[in-house]
């Protein structure tokens, strides 16, 4: 099945009847969207003259200070707003971390799943991915370092390490306290850049926010950030972090691209950090996506068939879920959009064309009875595919009379099925 | 179609007053294929004057249809929902008139080894098959049937869904060890596969419409799929298939398969309009494979390429389809 086929599939997840666990949207109703609205038209009627008019391409100087207060949730505490540069979501910001730095034929280091985002933007690059193993407390710095031997081996030019270090996306770890010092260990050891892409980090549901990458080595990372999870993904507002060398280069980049970021939704994003009671929000956000996330594990306890696993996120949107032995997550995909359930086939988080046997499960954005309710379909639809492997996996075409179309008479015979008996033999 | 074509309802037709309603999208595997039908048929119609309302067919329709009834619907909706009969058995108890063909007739269409027997019985050429379900296999050992299967059929295989279209789900098997791993993906489509005897050929699409005068061959369309498996991205993907039309055939072949089109048009019960797809062998047989009665219109789709070759306007046949059904019911 090609990706043309999958996106076809897909067509069917706008219809209500459907279910689907494959979407990764936030959850935005549950903003104050009254506060909001009138906030941005006051945005528009009584500061016109600037949040519609064109800005720095750095991104505006207020809303990078308070950038700086956000990143030191997690531990950043060193950041200046002159090393920020404002993004049209994370998404132009890895975007524009590539175009810098990338050369075709480079290699990026990713883990294995990696965010399908990044690797469409590698893949526009030419960059070749390589992916590291994560187990369920993320990457495994073992596997790190073999690839860094490898690639030296080869002669490869590794350019950076992509990682996602909380509530991954979309494997739904998180990297463990000791391996994020043993990676920026390996990072100096190795003289590797490392890419931290951290859109969950504060929609933790377990404990507080751990320490980012950056906060323990302000060279060897950049940092990528975003609101789109935190506040809203329709203002396409996220930044970059980067030493200073870099961030001109950012800079120039996005000049090129878009000339400056919008205006009016960074207006709106550092007017919403001022004024409105953000970090209760996220707060809000959290218990919301927790309660999504009960509601996700307690039905795959209850319903999954044996021989299927998955991960158990602290935070985040996803579940990361392995079928049972045999199972191709895409080609079960129209069982699935039969039974009114939708998911996201594993394999289009591989460079490598791995990852058949997984599927990502987004729990952020259905109600708690409708996640039920799509586990419950989900259930049906492997353990239908598990009767149909049981049937056709155990044959042996060794044995089959096999007859060449070249070896028989050539004639026309009739249909073998019963139900033809007035063919025209 | 000419792309740079003057803005719909900006050629100076006349405005049609009849109230066409078009439906697409629905809740099958090709809603993406029928969205783009439905568009286009749209936009055809706004061209030629005629401002049609495009919309769903979800539980929205039937309170819609009744609170603003349309003197007829165009159904560019694939799969399931439009091509099965049930919606249209529907619209019969609702007294919606609907372009295309009756229940019945799309019933006995749509299930692809119904429509070959009866085809078959009517002397039509069509390639040997097998329609079985899943619970045969299980039942019977899956070596065993697949073993007389091939014993009997050859090889390569076209292993297909009994029911459905846009070449979803169909695969063509070369290699005997291949073919349990393809019935696997092929039952995710629906619950009976069909198994068919691989015919080597030149594919045509063989369109059929009706504008009150009876059925009318159009010509044919010769598809040559620049990967030669004219699959879903073949077939919606601009550029990766090369259409010839009228199709480079002579002139007996020309007719044979013009007949054969109309045959299949008319032994099946079809109105309207009906696209056959066919194969023809290096010796000039024709071969019937399936057809559909809600056939595709988007732009990469064959029967709008018919249509054009035969010297009408999309728009106009669609609108003349549709004030033909117009008040009449079945």
């Amino acid at each position: 099945m090609k990706t043309s086929e999958i996106r076809a599939l897909f067509s069917v997840v706008s219809r209500p009847e459907v279910v689907s666990l494959a979407g990764g949207m936030p959850a935005v109703t549950a903003l104050p969207l009254d506060a909001v609205g009138s906030m941005i038209g006051d945005l528009v009627s009584g500061m016109g003259a600037q949040t519609l008019q064109y800005g720095s391409g750095q991104g505006d100087p207020r809303l990078r200070e308070r950038i700086c207060d956000v990143m030191a949730l997690e531990g950043i505490t060193d950041a200046s707003p002159s090393e920020v540069v404002v993004t049209v979501g994370s998404q132009q910001a890895l975007d524009l971390v590539t175009r810098v730095f990338i050369d075709p034929g480079d290699v990026v280091l990713a883990e294995g799943p990696s965010y399908v985002g990044a690797l469409g933007v590698f893949q526009a690059s030419q960059a070749r991915v390589r992916h590291v193993a994560m187990d369920d407390d993320g990457l495994i710095p073992e596997a790190l370092e073999e690839a860094l031997i490898d690639c030296r081996a080869n002669g490869d030019r590794v350019k950076f390490l992509y990682t996602v270090p909380n509530f991954h996306n979309p494997a739904g770890v998180t990297l463990s306290e000791p391996r994020r010092e043993a990676i920026m260990a390996l990072a100096e050891k190795y003289d590797l850049l490392v890419i931290e892409d951290n859109p969950y980090g504060l929609l933790g549901f377990e404990h507080e926010p751990m320490r980012a990458l950056r906060a323990r080595n302000n060279q060897r990372v950049i940092y990528l950030g975003s609101f789109s999870k935190t506040f809203s993904p329709g203002l396409r507002v996220g930044w970059v972090l980067a030493p200073l060398a870099v961030r001109e280069k950012l800079v120039l980049a996005t000049e090129a691209q878009v000339l400056c970021p919008p205006s009016l939704t960074q207006y709106a994003v550092a007017r919403y950090l001022d004024t409105q009671p953000w970090r209760e929000q996220i707060k809000l956000f959290t218990e919301l996506y927790r309660e999504r996330r009960d509601a996700c594990l307690e039905s795959l306890d209850a319903m999954m068939p044996p021989g299927t696993i998955w991960t158990k996120p602290e935070g985040g949107f996803y579940v990361w879920l392995k079928l049972p032995h045999g199972l191709d997550a895409k080609l079960m995909q129209p069982r699935a959009v039969n039974a009114l359930v939708a998911y996201v086939p594993g394999i289009g988080f591989f460079a490598d064309g791995n990852g058949r046997e997984y599927m990502r499960l987004s729990y952020c954005y259905p109600q708690p009875d409708q996640i039920r309710e799509g586990v419950r379909r989900l259930a049906r639809v492997i353990e239908a595919e598990l009767d149909l492997h049981s049937t056709f996996d155990r044959v042996d075409t060794g044995t089959f009379r096999a007859i060449r179309p070249d070896q028989e008479s050539g004639r026309m015979v009739g249909p073998a099925n019963s139900d033809t008996s007035e063919d025209g033999r | 179609m000419n792309e740079t074509a003057p803005a719909p309802a900006a050629t100076g037709a006349e405005p049609h007053a009849l109230r066409a309603v078009i439906l697409a999208g629905g809740l099958t595997f090709e809603r993406e294929v029928s969205l783009s039908s439905g568009t286009q048929v749209w936009e055809e119609l706004a061209r030629v004057g005629l401002d049609a309302e495009l919309r769903d067919a979800d539980a929205g329709l039937l309170p819609g249809l009744a609170a603003a009834p349309a003197d007829a619907v165009f159904i560019a909706l694939h799969g399931a929902t439009g091509e099965d009969g049930a919606l249209r058995a529907v619209l019969d108890l609702a007294g919606v008139p609907y372009v295309g063909s009756p229940a019945a007739a799309c019933r006995l269409a749509w299930d692809k080894p119904a429509a070959k027997s009866v085809v078959r019985s009517a002397g039509v050429a069509t390639p040997d098959w097998v329609a079985l379900p899943h619970s045969t296999f299980r039942e019977l050992g899956a070596g065993a049937v697949l073993d007389l299967m091939v014993a009997r059929l050859g090889l390569p295989l076209m292993v297909k869904p009994a029911s459905g279209g846009s070449a979803l789900g169909v695969q063509k098997v070369s290699r005997v060890e291949d073919l349990p791993a393809a019935m696997v993906s092929c039952f995710a489509y629906g619950d009976t596969v069909m198994v068919e005897r691989y015919v080597e050929g030149l594919e045509v699409a063989l369109s059929v419409i009706d504008l009150g005068s009876g059925p009318e061959a159009l010509p044919a369309v010769e598809i040559a799929p620049e990967s030669g498996v004219f699959d879903y991205t073949a077939r919606y993907t601009p550029g990766l298939t090369e259409y010839h039309t009228p199709a480079r055939l002579a002139d007996d072949v020309a007719v044979r398969a013009a007949a054969l089109a109309m045959e299949v048009h008319e032994v099946l019960g079809l109105a309207d309009l009906s696209r056959t797809d066919a194969i023809i062998t290096p010796d000039g047989e024709v071969h019937f494979l399936e057809v559909n009665v809600s056939p595709g219109l988007t732009e990469t789709s064959m029967f709008p390429m018919a249509v054009e070759a035969a010297g009408y306007e999309l728009g106009e046949v669609l609108a003349r389809l549709l004030a033909r059904r117009a008040g009449s019911t079945r």
